[in-house]
C-alpha cells in the first residue's frame, strides 16, 4: 500500500514537488530556448522575428510563468544544498520560506517590466 | 555503473548546481534588466556580440545546465519507470550532449 | 446521555482487500490501539494486528492511521478523528501479511545490508573505550541514536516506494550513528555499502521521515552527513 496526499501535505514535501516540476519544464523549455536564440544565426532579422512573436500577451504571461520556475527552482536548489552541505541547524526551516519569498519577487519584477 | 560512479555523478549534478546558482542570478537580473521597454534583436546582440565576457559566462552556463539538467532526468526516469540499467544512463548522457552542442550553437550565435 | 460512536475502517485482506467499517463506543482518553483491540475482542475476532507494550516504547503497534504512519498506543482518538471517523491500515511500502500486519523482513533486511551493526577491535580483558559525550562525533550518533526500529519512517517515505532497492531512513540513520562511532572498525566498508543509487544519494529531501518519527528524529540530517561523508571518500578515491 502507498502513500497518499495525507501522509504528503507538509511544507518540505511541497518543495520537492515545486523542484521537480520546475526542473521538468525548465528542461523541456531549453532545446526550445536555444533553438530561438540560434536564429540569430540567420541574422538579427530573424531574432527580431521570433521576438516580434514573443510580444503577444500570452508568450508574455507564459515568460512570466518561466522566469517564476527558474527562480523557484534556483532558490529551491540552494536552499536543499545549504541543507545537504552545512551542519544541520535549526533556523534551517526557515529557509523554505526566504526560498519562496525570493522567487516571488523575481517573477513579480520581472512582470512589472514586461506589462 | 559502480558505487563510487553513482556518488560521483550525485557530486557533478550538486557541483554544477553550485554553478548554475551563480549564473541564474545573473541570468534573472538580466533579463529583468534587458526586458524593460521590450526585447529587441538590436539590444540583445549590441550586448552580446563580440563581447568575450558574455561567451565565457553563456558559454559555462550552457555547460552546467548540460551536466546538471541530465542528471536529474535520469533519476526522474528511474523513480516513475523503475528501469535501472544502462540505457537509462545512455539516454541521459545523450541529452546532455545535445543540450551542451545546441546551447553551444545558441551561445556562438549571439557573440559573431 | 447519548455515547458517541466512531465509525472505523479498518483494512482487511492482505495485498487485494477492502476497508470494513466498524462502530466502536468513543470514550475518553481513547487511543486508536484501544480501538483495534476493542473490535477485535468485541466485534470480530477475525481482525489481525500487532502490540506489545502499548506504552510508547517499542513501536510494534504503527500502523496508518487517516493517512499517516503512527504508533496507535501513542495516537489520542480525539486528535486525529474528523466527524468521528477513523481510517486504519498496515504501515506502507511494506508488505501485508494479513489485516494491519505487515511483513517487516525487508526493513531488518535493509538494516543489515546498510551495516548497521557495531563491530568493535576491544576484548573483555581491555580497558573501556573513552569517548566524550560531548565530542562532536558523539554528538551526531547521539542525536540519531534513539531510534527502535518501529518502521514508521520507512513506511513515509515515497523515495522506499519509488526505489525498490533504497536502503531507506532508518538504515541509513542508523549506519549514520555507527559511522560517528569512533569505537567502530568498520568505517570504509560502512559507507560503501550506504553510497549510491540504492543509499543515500536517492534521498530527496522530502523529509516525510522526520515529520512523522514518533521519537522526534532527523533522519534527513543523518542521511545529510552521510552524503557529505561519501562524497568526500569518493573523492579521495577512499570509496
Amino acid at each position: 500500500m502507498k502513500n497518499d496526499f495525507r501522509a504528503r501535505n507538509h511544507p518540505a514535501y511541497w518543495a520537492f514537488i515545486v523542484h521537480r516540476a520546475s526542473g521538468l519544464a525548465l528542461t523541456v523549455f531549453l532545446p526550445f530556448h536555444f533553438w530561438a536564440l540560434g536564429q540569430a544565426l540567420q541574422g538579427a532579422a530573424a531574432l527580431d522575428g521570433f521576438l516580434r512573436w514573443s510580444e503577444e500577451p500570452l508568450v508574455k504571461f507564459a515568460e512570466t510563468g518561466l522566469v517564476l520556475l527558474l527562480a523557484a527552482h534556483m532558490t529551491g536548489g540552494v536552499r536543499l544544498l545549504m541543507l545537504e552541505f552545512l551542519a544541520w541547524r535549526d533556523w534551517q526551516r526557515n529557509l523554505l520560506a526566504i526560498a519562496a519569498g525570493v522567487s516571488l519577487v523575481a517573477g513579480l519584477a520581472f512582470a512589472l517590466n514586461v506589462i | 555503473m559502480n558505487r563510487r560512479s553513482q556518488v560521483l555523478l550525485w557530486g557533478a549534478q550538486r557541483a554544477s548546481a553550485a554553478v548554475l546558482a551563480l549564473c541564474v542570478v545573473v541570468h534573472l537580473v538580466t533579463v529583468i534588466y534587458a526586458v524593460r521597454n521590450g526585447l529587441s534583436a538590436a539590444e540583445i546582440l549590441g550586448r552580446t556580440r563580440g563581447n568575450y565576457g558574455w561567451l565565457a559566462f553563456y558559454a559555462l552556463f550552457v555547460a552546467a545546465v548540460a551536466i546538471h539538467a541530465p542528471i536529474g532526468l535520469r533519476t526522474i526516469l528511474s523513480e516513475s519507470t523503475g528501469w535501472r540499467n544502462p540505457v537509462l544512463d545512455g539516454l541521459a548522457l545523450a541529452f546532455g550532449v545535445a543540450l551542451a552542442l545546441w546551447g553551444w550553437r545558441a551561445v556562438w550565435g549571439v557573440f559573431v | 446521555m447519548a455515547i458517541s460512536v466512531l465509525r472505523v475502517s479498518v483494512w482487511r485482506g492482505a495485498e487485494s482487500g477492502a476497508f470494513r467499517t466498524y462502530e466502536v463506543p468513543r470514550l475518553e482518553s481513547q487511543t486508536v490501539l484501544d480501538v483495534v483491540t476493542y473490535i477485535q475482542r468485541s466485534l470480530d475476532p477475525t481482525l489481525s494486528y500487532r502490540f506489545a507494550c502499548r506504552v510508547g516504547m517499542c513501536g510494534s503497534c504503527a500502523m496508518t492511521v487517516n493517512g499517516k504512519a503512527r504508533w496507535t498506543c501513542r495516537t489520542h482518538v480525539a486528535n486525529v478523528t474528523a466527524h468521528d471517523r477513523l481510517e486504519i491500515a498496515p504501515l506502507n511500502n511494506l508488505p501485508v501479511i494479513k489485516d494491519l500486519v505487515t511483513d517487516m523482513s525487508v526493513f531488518f533486511n535493509k538494516l543489515a545490508q546498510a551495516k548497521g551493526q557495531f563491530y568493535g577491535s576491544r576484548t573483555r580483558n581491555d580497558d573501556f573505550a573513552r569517548v566524550p559525550p560531548d565530542s562532536p562525533q558523539r554528538r551526531e550518533a547521539d542525536a540519531a541514536i534513539e531510534c527502535i526500529g518501529c518502521g514508521v519512517c520507512y513506511s513515509a517515505c515515497d523515495v522506499v516506494k519509488w526505489n525498490p532497492d533504497y536502503l531507506g531512513p532508518a538504515a541509513l540513520n542508523r549506519a549514520w550513528t555507527l559511522v560517528n562511532d569512533v569505537r567502530d572498525t568498520t568505517h570504509a566498508v560502512r559507507l560503501a555499502a550506504v553510497a549510491g543509487d540504492a543509499g543515500c544519494h536517492a534521498c530527496h529531501t522530502h523529509m516525510s521521515c522526520s515529520e512523522l518519527c514518533p521519537k522526534q528524529l532527523t533522519p534527513t540530517a543523518s542521511i545529510a552527513g552521510l552524503k557529505r561523508m561519501t562524497l568526500a571518500a569518493a573523492l579521495k578515491k577512499a570509496l
